[in-house]
């Protein structure tokens, strides 16, 4: 390691360190390496999904008072908060979704949730509906790209029971498969208020699919 | 191989006896029997069973002339506000034409003064003020309750 600053003397700390970073270890056994490399990968990764786990709740959505004395309190009046069979759907299993590779990217597309949130971007209710359409329509816009994923977690055509749906829903459901349509295409506002012009909103997404 | 010949003529003797008489009489079972299945074909699916059906003939009829159409299906969860009116993304025109629902009488497109409007007025906004989801419940109190033009 002297040798090598010696030889080089320009070089700057990061190389310094890269280098260093590189050289073959005379003191550690392989063993030693492999086994302390092991179990910290186990405690490196087990703490980062433990952390994605920690925001990854509904308790954590609603740290944030915008979520809460908003969209929160408007979800505890639905069906996906309180049911006859007692299955709740919380924040995460609708908009977060549960495959890693697209879990992560939610994840990251989130800071800039983060930013505004430090902003005070929504930070009052008057602010937040000037704000709903264009943030419901951005919802909406993802579950559409995504074939309504998160919906799907839960509720699959494959798994329907036409005979016990009301007759018109059984009808406009054996219509949407026959159409390729997904749930958002006309399940909007069922677990939070809509906002104004949603019907406007939704024709152009419709349209703009078709 | 004798023996095997003649089991073989036995077995497609007693095929055609037993067969033959089923499908010559299956005219004649079709008067008395019926399958599970009823009279719909194999190849065909059958029609959906009856369940939860709140409304099998369309519209419902009026109890009186100047009553406010039912609601022939639920709607508990609708929201009707100040910043929508959920009713009007089927009852509305044009969705009205897409969704097959029956459009909003003309009526409620009129403001107190009598002007035109192009979305329904506010006067007419809250829809369950006059309309109500129907059930097909026992009545809650009894009563002697007839259709208009039920009475003499």
């Amino acid at each position: 390691m002297s040798n090598n600053t010696e030889n080089n003397e320009n070089t700057g700390l990061i190389k310094l360190v890269w280098r260093w970073f590189w050289l073959p270890t005379a003191r550690f056994a392989l063993g030693t390496l492999l086994i302390v490399g092991f179990v910290s990968g186990i405690f490196f990764w087990g703490g980062f999904n433990w952390a994605m786990e920690a925001t990854n709740n509904e308790a954590f959505c609603i740290g944030c008072h915008e979520m809460e004395a908003n969209v929160y309190r408007e979800y505890k009046q639905t069906v996906h908060y309180n049911n006859r069979t007692g299955v709740r759907a919380t924040c995460p299993d609708c908009h977060v979704p549960k495959t890693w590779v697209h879990k992560i990217a939610r994840k990251i597309q989130a800071s800039n949730e983060l930013y505004h949130h430090f902003l005070g971007t929504v930070d009052t209710r008057e602010k937040f509906e000037a704000k709903r359409l264009k943030l419901a329509s951005n919802v909406w816009k993802v579950m559409k790209k995504t074939d309504s994923r998160e919906c799907r977690n839960c509720h699959n055509f494959d798994y329907m029971d036409f005979t016990v749906q009301e007759n018109r829903a059984s009808k406009r459901h054996a219509e949407a498969i026959d159409t390729g349509k997904t749930c958002i295409d006309c399940h909007k506002g069922i677990a939070h208020e809509l906002p104004e012009g949603a019907f406007d909103e939704e024709r152009k997404l419709n349209k703009a699919s078709e | 191989m004798k023996s095997i010949k003649s089991i073989l003529a036995a077995a497609l003797i007693s095929a055609v006896m037993t067969g033959l008489p089923v499908i010559g009489n299956v005219s004649a079972q079709d008067a008395e029997t019926w399958s599970l299945r009823g009279a719909i074909a194999l190849e065909d699916a059958a029609p959906l069973a009856d369940v939860k059906k709140q409304n099998t003939s369309g519209k419902l009829g009026r109890a009186y002339r100047q009553q406010p159409p039912l609601i022939p299906h639920r709607m508990e969860k609708y929201q009707i506000n100040s910043k929508i009116n959920q009713c009007l993304r089927c009852h509305d025109w044009p969705y009205s034409n897409e969704e097959g629902a029956p459009k909003v009488s003309e009526t409620h497109y009129f403001n107190r003064n009598g002007v035109a409007l192009d979305t329904v007025a506010g006067t007419r906004w809250f829809c369950t003020q006059c309309h109500v989801p129907q059930v097909q419940g026992r009545a809650l109190v009894r009563n002697k309750f007839r259709n208009a033009s039920e009475v003499e």
